[in-house]
């Protein structure tokens, strides 16, 4: 399958305009890179890391969902102009999909990273760690956004979308974690240890939080799954597995989404 | 140049198009005329692959839609509402729609026709944000954009909706300059007198299907009447009696 027809990287690239100018794009950005900043000068690197770390797994995810709603139902009627030209569902689909994702994800690592650019990290195991952090909420964005399009594709009403992308995160963000943990304890007496791993598979929030904690290495904050992962796995296999996981949780949403807008009507 | 046969489509249980067969000449002004929710535009955006029917099929020039997407680098499409990107300019929403079909495959080289720009007086508005243009001004990119391909075929769904009597004029005449030289073209609108300005065949939608098609002349000798307008009112109320 190719996913970048030279239509696609043209679609792309004045989507990248179009989001480029956004000013909520700018205020995303500006948000990492003011709480990377003063998390760093508050802290050390390694637990201005942590803490961004939380902020990531919080906030990514909601932005990624509502500003992907909305971006879609900006693009609606600029579909149906784009679909009367000599393009495919799909060679659109990809556009519409890279062109929203990069420059969120974008936004994201630049906010995030320039911080700790400016202010030195020292330790090369921190690098890493920093490196890992990007590449996670890059995934998560990737996850997120393509979790838009399905609902998306599949509510119908504008208000009930925004209603739909936000109950999404808030499960997969806040309530998720305290649904297993009164799991856990209400089953404190079984084995619960696979169950657990499965659950953590089943929230792509949930295996961002295992692959940084187990690259971290905090077992103290690494949760009741973090603790399975790393008793199950170890850490190295552990990070590979989740991260296997979360690309499963970027292709199948994708394609899901696709499937939908092929046979929409516009 | 168009045919299409059978086509079906439901909203759920809202039956807008029910068995719609339907000639569109080559070199005709085809006007689709109904009154509001009669299919008009599931029928035009059926033709475009915008809308999947539930059955029948549509060719335009023996491709059948469905099938390829290359068919529509020879259409010219105004839509009915023209909204567009916030922060694109309209030149860059040109220079993106010219790039899309350079880029399609089999693509020949491009002329652009801006003859409309200078026209309908875009000129000044071409580097200005696209969500900072009137309704109005909108609309006149919507139309540049679907003539500047010089295609075979315009989709033009209710081109002058919201432009100046001036504007409208310019529209009207280029629409008679395309059909002069062998251009295909269906409009939708709801001004009949325009749409005797302008078309040499006529059709009827009434409830999903083909109440008449054939030339203007004929449908005025076939109801009676004077005008468009009041020959579509007698063919509704025929149709509700």
């Amino acid at each position: 399958m190719k996913i970048l027809s030279p239509i696609t990287a043209k679609i792309v690239t004045y989507e990248l305009r179009e989001v480029g100018r956004s000013r909520w794009l700018l205020a995303y950005a500006a948000f990492f890179l003011v709480v990377a900043d003063a998390l760093l000068r508050f802290g050390g690197a390694d637990k201005a890391l942590l803490s961004l770390t939380s902020v990531t797994l919080f906030i990514v995810p909601l932005v990624a969902l509502v500003f992907g709603t909305v971006f879609l139902d900006d693009a609606r009627e600029f579909t149906e102009l784009l679909l009367a030209q000599p393009v495919t569902r799909r060679q659109l689909y990809a556009g519409l999909y890279f062109g929203l994702t990069l420059p969120l994800a974008a936004a994201f690592a630049a906010g995030a990273a320039i911080p700790f650019a400016v202010h030195g990290v020292g330790d090369p195991k921190l690098r890493v760690s920093l490196l890992v952090l990007l590449a996670a909420g890059g995934m998560l964005t990737f996850v997120f956004t393509a979790l838009a399009f399905v609902v998306a594709a599949f509510v119908d009403d504008r208000l009930r979308r925004m209603g739909t992308a936000v109950a999404l995160w808030l499960v997969s963000a806040v309530l998720y974690d305290g649904l297993v943990l009164v799991l856990a304890m209400l089953l404190a007496d079984y084995p619960i240890e696979r169950m657990m791993l499965g659950l953590t598979l089943g929230n792509p929030v949930d295996l961002a939080r295992v692959i940084l904690l187990l690259q971290f290495d905090v077992s103290a904050l690494m949760g009741y799954t973090g603790a399975v992962f790393q008793q199950f796995f170890g850490g190295a296999i552990g990070i590979a597995i989740a991260s296997t996981a979360l690309a499963l949780w970027v292709t199948l949403p994708v394609a899901l989404g696709l499937r939908a807008f092929r046979k929409r009507d516009f | 140049m168009i045919t299409i046969s059978g086509l079906e489509k439901r909203y759920g249980a809202q039956h807008v198009l029910r068995g719609v067969d339907l000639d569109v000449r080559r070199g005709s002004v085809t006007a689709v005329v109904g009154p509001n929710g009669a299919g008009k535009t599931t029928l035009i955006k059926s033709i475009l692959g915008l809308v999947r029917p539930d059955a029948g099929v549509i060719r335009v020039d023996d491709v059948l839609v469905g099938d390829d997407c290359a068919y529509r680098a020879r259409i010219g499409y105004m839509p009915q509402i023209a909204r567009y990107p916030h922060n694109l300019t309209a030149r860059e929403l040109l220079a993106m729609l010219t790039d899309l079909r350079q880029a399609a495959p089999g693509a020949g080289p491009i002329r652009r026709d801006e003859t409309l720009v200078e026209l309908l007086a875009l000129a000044e508005q071409l580097d200005k944000p696209l969500r900072t243009l009137s309704g109005g001004t909108r609309q006149k990119v919507n139309a540049v954009a679907a003539f500047l391909f010089t295609p075979e075929l315009l989709i033009l769904d209710e081109p002058t909706a919201g432009l100046d009597p001036a504007a409208s004029a310019v529209l009207k005449d280029r629409i008679l300059a395309e059909r002069d030289a062998g251009r295909t073209v269906i409009v939708t609108s709801h001004f009949m007198s325009e749409l005797e300005e302008l078309a040499t065949d006529v059709v009827v939608l009434l409830e999903g299907t083909v109440r008449y098609v054939g030339s203007l002349d004929e449908l005025l000798r076939r109801t009676r009447k004077t005008n468009l307008g009041r020959a579509i009112s007698y063919l509704m109320t025929e149709a509700a009696a």
